[in-house]
């Protein structure tokens, strides 16, 4: 039997009762069916925007070596309904819900932060900020440092609600955009979306996603995750929340020790659907192997 | 929706491009219908690693068969399944067809690997008492091989072919419209395979005014409903609905769908 161990883990000042959470986009009500969703340190459904839109063109994902690459676009039914039935769907668990904005300026950003951001049953806002900002030159707003500040500044005076910043891993340099959203005012930092990928079928010469380029995910990205996540943790104070490639216990851990205090799971629920229950139970069973009590004591500890 | 690992009873080559693969499902205590599949790990490795959605072939007592085409990676492994290893199998998923108890005669338009999915519905059409009448078209005629075992549920079976030149869509329009139904009344089709052959479908089912359902294939990452990846259309009075075809399908009403 696994003694307790203590898994808590602060963002803000949102207490999470474990480290793990599953990634936004890669979520959804029906999954309950595989696992308990109380058992969650958070619930992160998929991004919202403010209107409603369609999503992309098909195939939306195709398999790589060790990866998917998916463009969805974020098929969203907009704010109103996530509203009258994506949070209720989600606020009668015990673990806090973690709602995920996408926007398309930063007006949009600040004005969605402000209606979920004082929502009673939102606890957080992670920021989409690897989205476009098509108000600017259309590259994403977290590719941009005083983007990225501009964005989560604004974010900052609509709500108290700890604000997390999704990094885009499609930067020269993600420290300078880590501390861009510190100094902007974020509570936690996700390391991070996905990698700018693409993928050609060599027999038709097509693009393998209707896109053509899309968003990479899963074991292939791990190590460039690990990697961002010690860089960002050297300038960066905040908690981070280590997101992509994660698919047992041991791969958090991984990323717990490279400096992130929490973690975020997607493509391996596609593969196990139990996958996020699994690796909590993977990591409680590692740190007993090893003796430690309190997951602090993992976080960072990487030996150089 | 449940995951389990089931036993293999066989898995084994049956044309240069198809395997057949039978598991052990009596653990499992949900009732299967034609038209729904299971999610399928191919393989316990890295790469490749997504699942894959096969729509069942065959459901008896305590086995169900799949029929699938080997294409890429993912079912390049399948075929190293042996015998008594186990298949991890997330199902059964979605909804499956809906047989219309009045239909004397079905119309069965398949093609390709959706030769197996509607081969499922040709044994449910039989269990009812209904006849089946099926065109079924692939490239070759080694390609046809689900084509006996709806013979053995009483189909009367039509087979078109690239290698016989007789698959284009105008041929199988003829077949249909001037021989099939000059011999039967079809109360309801079902279709299954081919862009082509389900929009044909669809013409005749709203030229003759009869309802059938088609099984959409799509690209799915995780079949929960969780990821979006494979969404349709579907018409609804004057307005487009989004669906996904995992869970708000994979079996659709015919002349809903929009047919891209
Ligand atoms: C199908 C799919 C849809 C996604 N949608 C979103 C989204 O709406 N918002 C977002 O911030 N990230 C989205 N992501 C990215 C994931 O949240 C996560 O950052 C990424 O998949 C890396 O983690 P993983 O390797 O564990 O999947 C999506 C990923 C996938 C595979």
């Amino acid at each position: 039997m696994i003694q307790y161990k203590n898994t808590e883990v602060k963002i803000g000042g949102l207490t999470l009762k474990n480290p793990v959470m599953p990634a936004s986009g890669a979520f959804g009500a029906e999954m309950e069916q595989a696992i308990d969703f109380n058992k969650l340190g958070a619930i992160v459904p998929k991004s919202i925007t403010k209107h409603p839109q369609p999503g992309n063109a098909k195939p939306r994902v195709c398999e790589t070596n060790a990866g998917m690459i998916n463009s969805i676009g974020i098929q969203s039914k907009g704010l109103d309904y996530y509203l009258e039935h994506t949070i209720p769907q989600f606020e009668t668990y015990d673990s806090p819900l973690i709602a995920s904005i996408s926007a398309e300026s930063v007006e949009e950003f600040a004005e969605m932060a402000s209606v979920l951001g004082n929502h009673k049953s939102v606890s957080a806002l992670e920021l989409n900020i690897s989205c476009p900002n098509l108000k600017g030159n259309g590259q994403a707003f977290g590719m941009d440092p005083e983007d990225t500040f501009a964005l989560i500044s604004k974010a900052r005076k609509v709500t108290d609600r700890p604000l997390i910043a999704k990094l885009t891993p499609n930067v020269t340099d993600i420290q300078e955009i880590a501390i861009a959203a510190e100094a902007g005012g974020a509570d936690g930092l996700n390391v991070a979306n996905t990698l700018l990928a693409m993928s050609i079928d060599v027999e038709t010469r097509k693009p393998r996603i209707g896109n053509v380029m899309g968003g990479l995910s899963g074991p292939a990205v791990k190590p460039v995750i690990v990697r961002m996540i010690y860089q960002v943790s050297q300038v960066s104070s905040l908690p981070i929340i280590g997101c992509g490639g994660i698919m047992n216990g041991k791969d958090a851990i991984e990323m717990i020790i490279a400096g992130a205090s929490a973690v975020q799971v997607g493509t391996a629920s596609f593969i196990q659907p139990t996958a996020l229950t699994d690796i909590l139970s993977e990591m409680q069973e590692y740190m007993e192997k090893h003796g430690i009590d309190d997951i602090h004591d993992l976080i960072g500890s990487i030996e150089i | 929706m449940k995951q389990y690992e089931a036993p293999v009873l066989f898995n084994r080559q049956v044309s240069e491009r198809y395997w057949h693969i039978a598991i052990d499902t009596s653990m499992m205590h949900e009732a299967v219908e034609p038209g729904q599949f299971f999610h399928v790990r191919c393989a316990d490795v890295d790469s490749p690693f997504l699942r894959r959605p096969l729509s069942v072939y065959q459901i008896h007592e305590n086995t169900i068969e799949f029929l699938y085409l080997v294409k890429g990676k993912g079912t390049t492994e399948m075929t190293r399944i042996r015998e008594g290893e186990t298949l991890d199998v997330l199902g059964p998923l979605g909804k499956g067809f809906e047989l219309y108890k009045q239909s004397e005669t079905v119309l069965l338009v398949a093609r390709g690997v959706g030769i197996a999915t509607l081969a499922a519905v040709a044994q449910a059409a039989f269990i009812q008492g209904s006849r089946c009448v099926a065109v079924l078209s692939a490239r070759t005629n080694e390609d046809l091989l689900a084509a006996e075992y709806l013979e053995d549920f009483g189909a009367e079976v039509h087979k078109v072919t690239e290698e016989d030149g007789t698959s284009d869509v105008g041929n199988v329009r003829d077949i249909i419209e001037t021989d099939i139904m000059a011999r039967h009344t079809i109360d309801s089709i079902y279709t299954c395979g081919s862009r082509r052959l389900s929009k044909l479908s669809q013409s005749i089912s709203s030229t003759f005014g009869i309802p059938g359902e088609i099984a959409l294939e799509e690209h799915m990452g995780c079949a929960m409903g969780a990821c979006f990846a494979c969404v349709c259309d579907i018409r609804e009075a004057d307005t487009l609905k989004s669906v996904r075809v995992c869970i708000d399908g994979p079996v659709f009403p015919l002349n809903k769908v929009v047919i891209e």
